[in-house]
């Protein structure tokens, strides 16, 4: 499990880390719209340095943002491949097979596709990284607060997710042990062939569903004997304010938009 | 004297090279005699669960060295060598029920003998054979394992481990959770195969009558190291280094220690167990009389 990066929150005490959650989504969000507006070398190159002065605020090394995005390679090759082959023609054509065209343009939007994976993978590992999970369920639930007027169940809502991710290290944890235990009596996870492996997750996955339903029902029990009442409006124990370096962040994101579109090709 | 397992300097840290690493096993040296019966007592968190880990290389050791037997394991040793190790260690975890997995009961405790290459209709006969030496009825082999009361899944469990023919049992906190008779039936089980099987057991605990019921050999860890090993005798003759390790001596030994103090003398050395007690008392005390104590 060790190698499961995304979503793990990495316990540093820097500048980002004690950003605003609700900021720090709504700057992920701006911050991806970036990624789309650039479309020139200089554009992506203000973009790289906004992320890189990110990462370098948050003191978190770079290694482990790399090790964010090996998951997720063999998708960024494939989407890669995808657009360097079968881009429509412009440009020089490099090389030409049937209905496969190697263009200019194709290996310049596959070089793009290529960095825009990577700065959204790094920023989004950077919140997870930087951000507890149960921060980011009240940021997100005090964000969809507006939807309450159009009737959407905003508390149910922000109280299932805080409980799926209070729950995901425990699950985790549980995992481990049924693993270790299996493995102990002769299971070898991850190994053979693919009808092997799946056959292998059978013994870890019946004993884990085993105990999330165990579980799921005496965290009911004990949340209705603590007089847990469903639709009910809840006060909240950790309350988020709006700090001045939230305010920086957005000085520096208006600085890097402003700057991106002076750069970008129109 | 022949060895069973050999700790040689042996080190963890989970989740070397992170900001999160954490060392769990400090530099432990130890040796366990063949047929031997050790006890790791120890504070929550101080160790022990690591330590037993490596016995079956669920973890192999960061540094250091590790001999079980014929088996090796150092930092460096790979997946693929270990296999044989898993069947000649068998491990009972924590909440053993918790890895019962399988339709029926039979299939469940044939399924690590059969992991290990025993052909299915061996094994099912193994399952049965099993089945009866934890002291469950022989017909309940097609009933499903989630039927049963949490203590019927834990013999379950320790039946499916003890199928493997083990020659190492490595018992985490087995009797965690059980009412006092199932406690008394599980550890009367693990010390017939002790004795009768010559299986080596290793057996982690908070139980201090156990130790001094079953133990010849304790460890006691603390932050990651093993500060003493020693017999019983030795352990809990010493009641205030204990106490300074937020641990505890059996409750026979803590009555004759205050005994002791009201000038009782224990000749053949302080009684850990209630029979020892009550064996040294009946001997010092005179036929029929009475003595103020």
């Amino acid at each position: 499990m060790s190698k499961f990066l995304f979503g793990r929150y990495l316990p540093l005490d820097s500048i980002v880390h004690r950003l605003d959650p609700r900021n720090k989504l709504m700057l992920s969000f701006c911050y991806i719209i970036l990624v789309f507006l650039a479309n020139n070398w200089l554009s992506y190159l203000i973009l790289i340095a906004l992320t890189l002065g990110a990462i370098r605020a948050s003191t978190i090394r770079l290694g482990f943002f790399l090790r964010g995005i090996r998951p997720l390679i063999w998708l960024i090759l494939f989407t890669v491949a995808l657009q360097l082959l079968f881009s429509p023609a412009g440009g020089h054509v490099y090389w030409h097979w049937a209905f496969i065209n190697i263009t200019q343009f194709g290996v310049i939007n596959a070089g793009y596709i290529f960095i825009r994976f990577l700065l959204i993978i790094m920023m989004s590992t950077l919140l997870t990284l930087s951000t507890q999970p149960l921060d980011i369920a009240t940021g997100l639930a005090s964000l969809m607060k507006p939807l309450r007027w159009v009737k959407v169940p905003v508390d149910t809502l922000a109280m299932m997710l805080s409980i799926a991710l209070r729950f995901v290290p425990t699950l985790m944890d549980e995992a481990q042990k049924i693993m270790n235990a299996q493995r102990a009596r002769g299971v070898d996870f991850g190994e053979g062939g693919l009808f092997k492996q799946a056959k292998a997750l059978l013994p870890l996955m019946v004993p884990l569903f085993m105990s999330a339903f165990n579980r799921a029902e005496d965290l009911s029990i004990a949340m209705e004997a603590r007089g847990y009442q469903d639709s009910e409006h809840r006060s909240q124990y950790r309350i988020l304010t709006w700090q001045r370096r939230d305010t920086v962040t957005w000085v520096i994101f208006a600085l890097g938009l402003a700057l991106i579109l002076i750069c970008r090709r129109w | 004297m022949v060895v069973a397992i050999t700790f040689e300097h042996v080190g963890y840290t989970y989740q070397a090279d992170t900001p999160l690493a954490t060392p769990a096993l400090d530099d432990v040296s130890l040796t366990v005699p063949d047929h031997g019966y050790l006890a790791v007592i120890g504070h929550t968190g101080s160790g022990k669960s690591t330590l037993i880990q490596q016995l079956n290389a669920l973890l192999k050791p960061t540094t250091g060295r590790l001999t079980v037997d014929e088996f090796t394991i150092t930092p460096t040793t790979t997946n693929a060598a270990l296999k044989p190790l898993r069947q000649h260690v068998g491990m009972v975890f924590q909440f053993p029920e918790s890895q019962l997995f399988e339709e029926t009961i039979q299939k469940d405790i044939a399924f690590g003998p059969q992991n290990f290459g025993v052909a299915e209709a061996d094994a099912l006969a193994l399952a049965d054979q099993m089945l009866t030496q934890v002291g469950l009825d022989a017909s309940y082999a097609q009933r499903s394992p989630f039927e049963l009361s949490g203590g019927q899944m834990r013999r379950v469990a320790i039946a499916g481990v003890l199928a493997m023919h083990p020659q190492v049992l490595v018992l985490d906190e087995p009797t965690a959770g059980l009412d006092p008779q199932g406690r008394q039936e599980m550890m009367d089980l693990f010390e017939r195969l002790h004795r009768e099987q010559g299986l080596t057991i290793v057996l982690v605990t908070h139980q201090m009558e156990d130790v001094a019921q079953y133990a010849e050999q304790v460890a006691v860890m603390r932050q990651g190291k093993l500060v003493k090993v020693g017999t019983p005798q030795e352990i809990f003759g010493d009641p205030a280094w204990l106490r300074a390790n937020q641990l505890d001596v059996p409750r026979a030994a803590q009555f004759a220690q205050k005994l002791a103090t009201r000038g009782v003398t224990w000749p053949q050395g302080l009684p850990l167990t209630a029979t020892a007690l009550a064996d040294q008392l009946a001997a010092q005390w005179p036929k029929g009389g009475r003595t103020r104590v």
